[in-house]
């Protein structure tokens, strides 16, 4: 009985890290990136670590080391953060439709972890059936701990590594490109996909700021629920 | 900046992640959810992943203007092809890195 619970164990965490590494093949270039600059702004290697435990938010980090380099008051950093760290509040509540009933307790530690990219991997994967609460709080960790050694690597060696070196700049794209696959289950997520497309690349035109990401998922989702709603009453 | 400068600092960016990050979860895990929250949360993933993508294909970052053809537009097209033929996450990375890599050495 044991032995079984712990080969259960092994195989939950083999198949949650095997999940992740593609998170983490587009974490490594660009933690390393935001140890370099957060060195060259001045902030060392603790610091980093420190930033990366607490905060864990790849843009939001990289804004942070920006406005300390322009000096900017700590208030105005923290309220960016906010900002830009909104669009979580959207992914959260998508989650909740696979981890619903779950203990608080479980759902505080694993929405530490939710980012744009462990969020996209689970989504995928829990939409497929077999995918349990514990193989995504692994995704979420590994990512988690793969990021922290990632940056903090970058205040110590990053200098030697060459700028867009092996097209390192482009892995989180083509991350985002094979997230985007995985969720065109049918017409109307291909036509919510192209409205959100059409509408953050206007939005990111006219209005300054990050509310284009909030404010083109929930016009485009908004749409396309329209339309499936539309299509269901013409069967 | 001292330590104490920047564990506030930090603290405080930590709270306004965390918060948006878990509230709305364990608020919804707990409630029946209407069938229209739930069809409308469905389309949420494709909605945000393709508002991540787009501006970076077809706009320039610094000046904030419209730019058609950039190399991540033509790269992504391919990339696009391999993840529809493939569905390989790790694969669609590598190969969005190399030929990337491969268009900044070309054009």
């Amino acid at each position: 009985m044991k032995q079984k619970e712990s080969h259960w164990r092994a195989e939950t965490l083999r198949q949650g890290a095997s999940a992740a590494w593609p998170i983490c093949l587009g974490y490594i270039p660009v933690g390393l990136a935001l140890g370099v600059l957060a060195q060259q702004a001045g902030l060392s290697w603790w610091a980093v670590a420190m930033m990366s435990v607490l905060v864990f938010a790849g843009s939001a980090q990289f804004i942070c080391v920006a406005m300390i380099t322009t000096s900017a008051s700590v208030p105005a950093i923290i309220f960016t953060t906010l900002i830009v760290n909104l669009r979580h509040t959207l992914m959260s509540s998508a989650l909740a439709i696979y981890l619903s009933g779950i203990s608080r307790g479980f759902l505080a530690v694993f929405s530490y972890g939710i980012t744009d990219e462990s969020f996209a991997v689970n989504m995928s994967k829990f939409r497929e059936g077999q995918w349990n609460r514990w193989q995504a709080l692994t995704v979420n960790h590994v990512a988690n701990t793969v990021w922290i050694v990632a940056t903090i690597t970058g205040t110590l060696v990053g200098q030697l590594v060459p700028k867009g070196a092996f097209g390192i700049d482009y892995a989180l794209t083509g991350m985002f490109i094979c997230l985007l696959v995985f969720q065109l289950h049918g017409r109307i997520y291909i036509l919510t996909g192209l409205l959100a497309a059409l509408i953050s690349t206007v939005w990111y035109l006219l209005i300054p700021g990050d509310s284009y990401i909030v404010g083109a998922s929930i016009s485009a989702a908004t749409v396309g629920y329209a339309l499936k709603r539309h299509d269901r009453r013409d069967k | 900046m001292s330590f104490f400068d920047y564990l506030f600092l930090f603290m405080g960016m930590g709270l306004v992640t965390y918060l948006p990050r878990t509230l709305p979860l364990i608020y919804l895990a707990h409630k029946k959810l209407p069938q229209w929250l739930t069809d409308w949360l469905e389309l949420i993933p494709v909605a945000i992943l393709s508002a991540l993508l787009a501006p970076g294909l077809f706009t320039d970052g610094s000046s904030r203007s419209l730019s058609l053809g950039k190399t991540e537009f033509i790269v992504a097209i391919p990339t696009l092809i391999f993840a529809l033929k493939t569905r390989s996450l790790g694969g669609t990375v590598l190969v969005g890195m190399l030929l990337y890599w491969l268009a900044g050495l070309f054009i």
